[in-house]
C-alpha cells in the first residue's frame, strides 16, 4: 500500500521536474548558442567556441537600437497600464455597482481576442484616419491589451486580502486617505509590481500586435524576425539570454528581501 | 464574497450612488472603449469596403460588399480549420501535461512552489520569437529528438521540423505556461482537507481526485483553455516558423492579406469572422460560468 503511494508521488515529481526541464530546454539552447561562433549566416547549429558575441553586442547597430526602442516602449506601456489597470481592479473588487459585470466583461474581452485581430483592428482604425503608424501607435496598441494582464494579476492579490484590516484602521479613526496609504495600497503592492513586471515582459516580448502597427519603427522582436530569414545573430541570443537570467535574478532578489523583512517583523 | 465583506461595503448610511467606482474604472473603459471597441467597429466596416481602383495603392471605398466574406472564406476555409484543429490539438496537450504539474504545485511543492512558478513565467523573459526558433535546433534533422525518434521509426516523414507535427509542438510549447498559471491558481484555493474528508470517507484515491478536485478545479480548466485556445489559434510565428506552406494556419492568411498583400477588406472580413467564432465561444463559456469569475 505504502509503495504504491511512493510510487504515485515519485511519479508526480519527476513528471513536474520533467515539465520545469522541457519549458528550460529552449533557453538552455539560447544561451548555448551565445556562444557560438555560427559558420555560416545562421546560428542553429555549434560550431566553435567564442565570447565575440558578448564582448561585442553592438555591433550591428541595429540589435542595440532596436533594444533600446522596446525598453522605453516597455516602460511607457507598464506605467500607464500598471495605473489605469490597478485602479479598475480597485474598482471591481472594493465596490459594487452598477455595470461591475459589463466591467469584466470588457476586461475579459480583449484577453479573449486572438492577437492578430487585435492588432488589425487598430491597424484598421488607424488607416481609416490617416493616423501615422510609429512609435505612439505601438504605445496606445500594446497598452490596450497589457491593461487587462494587469487587472487579472491585481485581482488575485486584492481578492485574498482580508477586508477587516481595512475595517480595524477605519476603526482607529484613519482617514479613508490615511487607510489606502498605510493599510490598502501595502498590501496590494506585491501584486501591483507583478502586475508591472508582466505588463513589460508583455510589451517588450510583444511581435504580432506590434508588427501590426510599427510602421517602420524597430522593436527588438521586429528586428529578431526580419533577421531570422537570413540568420539570427549570435548578439540576439546574448541579450536574451541577459534578459532572462536578470529577470531571475530580480525575483530572487525580492524573494530576499521579502523574506527578511518578515524574519525583521516576526 | 463573503457576508463579511458585504456588511463592510454596503455603508448603511442614505443610498446614494457612490461615484468612485466610476471614476476609477473610467480612464480603462474609455480606453477600451477607443481603442478596443471602436477598432472592432472600424474593421467590420473595412470588411465591407470595396477597392477604389486596381492596386491597393488606389485605397477602398466605404460599401456594402457582403460578398467579401463569402470568396475570403471559399478561399481560406481550409487555414480556419487548420488553425482550429492545431490549436484544440496542442490545447488537449496542454492540459494533460499542465494538471500534473500544477496539481503538484498546489499540494505537494512546499518550498519549490514558488521557484517553480518563477521558472514557468520566467522563459518568457527571453523571446517568443528567439524560443519558437530554438526549437529549430532542437528539432533539427541532426539533432538528437530525431535521431532518437527516427531510430525507432516513430516519424511518418522522417523529419520534425516543416511538418505539421513541429507547429504543434511548437503551440503546445508556447501557450503551456498560459495553461498551467490559471490551473494552479484554481487548484491552491482547493482546501486539502476537503481531500481528506473524503479519504476519511474511504472514498479511494480515483473518486477522490474525479470527485472533488476536478470538480473545483474546473474554473481553471476553462480559463486554462481559453487562455491557451485563443491565442494558439490566432497565432501565425509556429506555422511561420516551424511548420511549411501546407501548414499555414488563419492567422498567416490575415497578417499577409494585412501587411504584404494589402488586402484590407478580405483580410478585415476574415478577422471579423474569426472573432465570432472566439465570441461564439466566450459567451458559452459565460453562459456557464457567469461574469463574476472572468478576471
Amino acid at each position: 500500500m505504502n509503495i504504491i503511494k511512493l510510487i504515485r508521488e515519485k511519479t508526480l515529481q519527476v513528471f513536474s521536474v520533467l515539465i520545469i526541464v522541457y519549458l528550460m530546454l529552449p533557453l538552455a539552447v539560447i544561451i548555448l548558442l551565445s556562444f557560438n561562433k555560427p559558420k555560416g549566416r545562421q546560428n542553429t547549429s555549434w560550431n566553435e567556441f567564442s565570447l565575440d558575441a558578448w564582448t561585442n553586442i553592438c555591433r550591428d547597430q541595429t540589435i542595440c537600437s532596436s533594444f533600446a526602442t522596446s525598453i522605453k516602449i516597455g516602460l511607457l506601456v507598464t506605467l500607464i497600464s500598471t495605473i489605469v489597470g490597478t485602479m479598475i481592479s480597485f474598482a471591481l473588487i472594493r465596490h459594487r455597482y452598477r455595470g461591475r459585470g459589463t466591467t469584466s466583461l470588457l476586461i475579459f474581452l480583449p484577453l479573449a481576442t486572438p492577437e492578430v485581430i487585435l492588432g488589425a483592428s487598430l491597424l484598421a482604425l488607424f488607416l481609416n484616419i490617416f493616423i501615422p503608424l510609429g512609435f505612439w501607435t505601438i504605445l496606445l496598441a500594446q497598452i490596450t491589451f497589457t491593461i487587462s494582464f494587469v487587472v487579472v494579476v491585481v485581482n488575485a492579490r486584492l481578492a485574498g486580502m482580508d477586508p477587516r484590516l481595512e475595517q480595524a484602521a477605519m476603526d482607529l479613526y484613519a482617514t479613508p486617505l490615511q487607510t489606502f496609504r498605510y493599510v490598502t495600497f501595502p498590501i496590494a503592492l506585491p501584486g501591483i509590481m507583478a502586475a508591472a513586471l508582466l505588463s513589460f515582459s508583455l510589451s517588450f516580448d510583444d511581435f504580432i500586435v506590434t508588427t501590426f502597427n510599427s510602421g517602420r519603427v524597430v522593436t527588438f522582436p521586429i528586428y529578431i524576425w526580419g533577421a531570422a530569414q537570413r540568420g539570427i545573430p549570435p548578439q540576439v541570443n546574448v541579450i536574451a539570454s541577459l534578459m532572462f537570467l536578470g529577470s531571475l535574478l530580480l525575483v530572487l532578489v525580492a524573494s530576499l528581501i521579502s523574506k527578511r523583512r518578515k524574519a525583521i517583523y516576526a | 464574497m463573503s457576508i463579511v465583506q458585504e456588511s463592510i461595503t454596503a455603508k448603511p448610511k442614505k443610498r446614494r450612488i457612490n461615484r468612485t467606482p466610476y471614476l476609477l474604472i473610467l480612464p480603462g473603459i474609455g480606453w477600451l472603449f477607443i481603442f478596443f471597441l471602436f477598432p472592432l467597429s472600424t474593421l467590420l466596416a473595412t470588411s465591407l469596403q470595396k477597392p477604389a481602383g486596381i492596386s491597393p495603392d488606389d485605397g477602398y471605398l466605404p460599401a456594402f460588399k457582403v460578398s467579401n466574406y463569402s470568396s475570403a472564406l471559399a478561399e481560406y476555409y481550409p487555414q480556419f480549420f487548420r488553425a482550429f484543429l492545431y490549436s484544440g490539438i496542442a490545447t488537449v496537450i496542454c492540459l494533460l501535461l499542465a494538471y500534473p504539474i500544477a496539481y503538484y504545485m498546489a499540494f505537494r511543492a512546499r518550498k519549490y512552489r514558488n521557484l517553480m512558478l518563477v521558472l514557468i513565467v520566467a522563459p518568457f523573459f527571453a523571446s517568443f520569437l528567439l524560443r519558437t526558433n530554438a526549437w529549430k535546433t532542437i528539432l533539427s534533422g541532426d539533432g538528437l529528438v530525431v535521431s532518437v525518434l527516427n531510430s525507432i521509426n516513430l516519424l511518418p516523414q522522417d523529419r520534425i521540423l516543416n511538418t505539421s507535427l513541429a507547429v504543434v509542438a511548437g503551440l503546445t510549447y508556447n501557450f503551456l505556461p498560459f495553461m498551467i498559471l490559471p490551473l494552479y491558481t484554481s487548484l491552491e484555493k482547493i482546501d486539502p482537507r476537503l481531500i481528506e474528508a473524503a479519504g476519511d470517507l474511504y472514498s479511494p484515491p480515483s473518486q477522490r481526485f474525479w470527485k472533488v478536485v476536478w470538480p473545483l478545479s474546473l474554473p481553471g480548466v476553462i480559463s486554462g483553455t481559453l487562455l491557451t485556445f485563443i491565442p494558439a489559434s490566432g497565432d501565425y510565428i509556429n506555422a511561420e516558423l516551424l511548420g511549411s506552406i501546407k501548414d499555414k494556419m488563419i492567422g498567416n492568411v490575415i497578417q499577409s492579406q494585412f501587411i504584404d498583400l494589402r488586402d484590407y477588406p478580405t483580410a478585415s472580413a476574415l478577422s471579423f469572422t474569426f472573432m465570432a467564432v472566439i465570441l461564439v465561444m466566450v459567451y458559452l463559456y459565460i453562459r456557464k460560468s457567469g461574469t463574476d469569475n472572468l478576471v
